[in-house]
């Protein structure tokens, strides 16, 4: 039978070239990986090998032609045992031989125009956002509570998952021997081993490696950063690793891991160890973003994300640490992840933050409410995914909104939630949603230039007027 | 990519050592024999194919063929046991038959089809089988080192037994999360073989002109890993050496390195004219230690099997490749709807 051998393509994008010189000739024998001819481009020059034996029947295109399209038939191979003359003769036309050739034509081809490029299907609304019930109570009224610091409750969220499920275990720098950076795997060690509380080395880029390798063969590692600030050592891995594999796997490849560990500023650490990094794993599909501000959602969201079969960003606040908020005392206290609660009803003006964004906007709201303006709190939680809908259902009701948050500006969590406004609640609104965000500058050393930089209760107050305008 | 990425060709030819093979080389049975003929084989002719099928713009992208390093994957397949995983970077199609998977679901993902092994959404460098035990596929250089140290350390943690192959190409070698691994893999003595591809150039740039150790089975002297270099042209040479290393990884010691000894006949990618060797490095590289032809020369004069015996497999093996292609060609792309799919599991109640 005999074959055509068509012009390649050098690259995706080449659709002709020139043929420049044949190396073999015809009645030649040729064999899988002769080379053949050779083959221009503007940007290159390329050898055709052959795949297929037999005897070259027929050049179909001579040397030096220039233009020659791909997948145009360019010489005929004649099969072992084959009549030359007849395959000659026979060959040369966009026939199909078995070959796959004429399906060329119909592969994937770009839209020539707008009205012919094809629209995406509309996401499914979990994607996005999703609707819900706003949420005030997740636990009866009559349970038991217990005051408990966030370092406490995150503690207690992984030893009670490490206790449920062997293949849960903490890998990070000093989480072991020294019971974490800053204690927040006190005494683990002592309770699970040195097998399931494990002391890497000062090397995130391997260990989150490492973890995220670990998921894949469905273990469940808590990957603990010292701070966020040096998993961008780990960051390849996070997102090309850990957030992708799922997809690139056509859903085969999961990857069951939390990454945890203080985000944002803390005090007079420097602009490297003060990034708020909330905005950048945000933007990431096949993440979930978790900031949480009171020790119960601390330890009802970190059970969660360890139970979470996808990769969960845990965003700790180093100044939340030692902070104590009522924990229910409950066997099993596990929070819904994509949820945002309503911290404080109010009906003037929506204030949206999270993490220690939320300590602002409390405190601005006190400060409101003794001046008459009514301010609806909202703790975001999740922040991908973001529960739009909490946020919207508010607006609609106080018309108002202020973001705020210890990151930066530009791309921040701030715009994100003004983009939803305007496409879900513009009809809504009475005021140009106002954002409250760390300073456009990296973060200063010096006491007072750190406080500068970062949001206040004031800023928040005189945003919230300026959409009341009062 | 590579195109117009030759500076200092001379420099890289005269710097291209002679290829020695091993001097004691161990001898394979006649069915040994004609299993590495059958599977290198099939990995040589499909690459052929998928060389093909993207010169006809059927597969889009990137695309880097094994062809030449086909002892490698086959040798060291042939010292693993079921249920030892394998990690590799992007040049990663040879791995992927050699571990048992379909060349018609690979071929398929090459061309982004629905029967595609990632159902078209991962393509030529993002393949994955879990029943095979393949873990990718990954496309960024050196990556796949921590994340197969990784499975290494889930073998470990629930003491299954079992032994990771971690392949790496002499580029990924310089990644410096290659060393955090190989620090991390002996201070846990986890069970991994480091298999380190030297097939002389990373995209175009010769090993003499990246690399300050070009003895990469040295690379983990430091940290107390064993290594050897071998001939990666000969199966038998590589069988051997994956036999001695996974026997140490297995049974507690720790990681193992091998260099691998290797050539890729073609460019870095379809889009490489590899203007950065000579013709006659390539032609003699072919001719003189072509892993394949080796064995089919030992099949006929030292196994007494016959020139229709080898036509009628090299018949069989053909039939594969046109199936997988024709599937390839005419299955459907994936449906719109996949475009929202296998972002995020879903987290049980």
């Amino acid at each position: 039978m005999a074959t055509d051998i068509l012009m390649p393509a050098l690259s995706p994008t080449m659709e002709e070239g020139k043929l420049a010189k044949w190396l073999k000739k015809e009645g030649d024998a040729v064999k899988s990986g002769d080379i053949l001819a050779e083959i221009e481009t503007d940007k290159a020059t390329m050898e055709v090998e052959a795949i297929d034996e037999g005897v070259l029947a027929k050049i179909l295109v001579p040397d030096g032609t220039e233009n020659v399209a791909v997948n145009t038939p360019i010489a005929i191979i004649a099969a072992e045992g084959e009549d030359v003359s007849e395959a000659a003769a026979g060959g040369g036309k966009p026939k199909s031989n078995g070959q796959a050739a004429p399906e060329a034509e119909k592969a994937p081809a770009e839209a020539k125009s707008s009205e012919d490029a094809p629209k995406a299907p509309a996401a499914p609304a979990t994607v996005t956002s999703k609707a819900s019930e706003p949420v005030t109570d997740e636990f009866p009224a009559d349970t038991p509570m217990a005051s408990m610091t966030v370092r406490e409750a995150l503690r207690d969220a992984m030893a009670e998952e490490m206790r449920k499920n062997e293949s849960v275990f903490v890998m990070g720098e000093e989480v072991a021997e020294y019971q974490g950076a800053y204690k927040i795997t006190q005494g683990l060690l002592q309770e699970f081993g040195a097998r399931r509380v494990v002391d890497t080395p000062i090397t995130e880029h391997g260990f989150a490696g490492i973890a995220v390798g670990a998921a894949f063969s469905g273990l469940r590692p808590i990957c603990e950063f010292m701070t966020f600030n040096f998993a961008m050592q780990a960051i390849d891995h996070i997102i090309n690793s850990a957030a992708k594999t799922l997809y690139m796997s056509g859903g085969q490849l999961g990857c069951p891991i939390v990454f945890r560990g203080p985000n944002g500023a803390a005090a007079r650490v420097g602009a490297q160890h003060s990034h708020d990094y909330s905005a950048w794993y945000s933007n990431v599909p096949g993440l979930k973003v978790v900031a949480p501000y009171t020790a119960a959602d601390a330890k009802g969201l970190l059970k969660a994300a360890i139970r979470d079969p996808n990769p969960v960003i845990f965003l700790e606040n180093e100044i939340l640490y030692g902070q104590s908020f009522p924990v229910p005392q409950l066997d099993d206290f596990v929070l819904p992840i994509g949820k945002a609660k309503v911290h404080r009803p109010g009906k003037d003006v929506t204030l949206v933050s999270f993490s220690i964004g939320m300590t602002y906007a409390l405190k601005a709201a006190q400060a409101l409410a003794e001046e008459g303006i009514e301010a609806e709190v909202i703790d975001l939680r999740t922040l991908r995914p973001m529960d739009s809908a909490t946020i919207v259902e508010s607006v609609k009701k106080t018309g108002r909104c202020v973001t705020v948050e210890e990151g930066f500006p530009q791309s921040g969590i701030g715009a994100e939630i003004v983009a939803r406004l305007m496409a879900d609640a513009f009809d809504y609104l009475d005021a140009p949603v106002l954002r409250v965000t760390g300073k456009d500058v990296p973060m200063p050393y010096a006491a007072n230039l750190e406080k500068l930089a970062l949001p206040s209760v004031a800023e928040v107050i005189e945003a919230a007027k300026a959409v009341c305008y009062k | 990519m590579a195109a117009g990425r030759n500076a200092r060709k001379a420099a890289s030819k005269a710097d291209a050592p002679e290829h020695k093979p091993a001097p004691n080389i161990p001898q394979f049975t006649k069915d040994e024999d004609l299993h590495a003929y059958r599977e290198m084989l099939l990995i040589r002719r499909f690459e052929e194919k998928a060389g093909q099928l993207y010169g006809m713009g059927l597969i889009g992208g990137f695309c880097h063929l094994y062809i030449g390093q086909e002892a490698v994957v086959v040798g060291l397949q042939m010292a693993s046991t079921d249920g030892d995983q394998v990690i590799t970077g992007y040049r990663d199609h040879g791995h992927m038959l050699a571990c048992g998977m379909d060349a018609k679901g690979v071929m398929a993902e090459l061309t982004g089809r629905q029967g595609g092994y990632s159902r078209g959404k991962g393509g030529s460098m993002h393949m994955f089988s879990r029943e095979k035990q393949f873990f990718g596929g990954h496309g960024i250089v050196g990556a796949q080192v921590s994340l197969g140290t990784g499975l290494a350390f889930a073998d470990a943690y629930t003491k299954n037994g079992k032994v990771s192959f971690t392949y790496m190409g002499d580029g990924a070698a310089n990644q410096g999360q290659v060393y955090e691994s190989f620090n991390m893999a002996a201070l846990w003595k986890l069970p991994v073989v480091y298999v380190i591809e030297n097939n002389r150039y990373a995209m175009g740039t010769s090993v003499a002109r990246a690399s300050a150790q070009t003895d990469f089975s040295k690379r983990g002297l430091s940290f107390g890993i064993p290594g050897e270099q071998v001939d990666g042209m000969d199966v038998r040479t590589v069988r051997e050496a994956a036999i001695r290393a996974v026997e140490h990884a297995r049974s507690g010691q720790g990681p193992y390195i091998l260099e691998m000894q290797t050539y890729r006949y073609r460019g870095h990618s379809m889009s490489d004219p590899a203007k950065y060797r000579s013709k006659d490095e390539v032609s003699k590289m072919r001719d003189e230690h072509d892993p394949i032809e080796m064995v089919r020369k030992r099949l006929i004069e030292a196994h007494g099997v016959s020139e229709a015996d080898l036509k009628a497999k090299d018949a069989e093996i053909r039939e594969i490749v046109n199936e997988s292609a024709d599937f390839a060609t005419n299955d459907p792309e994936p449906d719109p709807k996949e475009l929202w799919t296998d972002i995020l599991l879903e987290a049980r109640a």
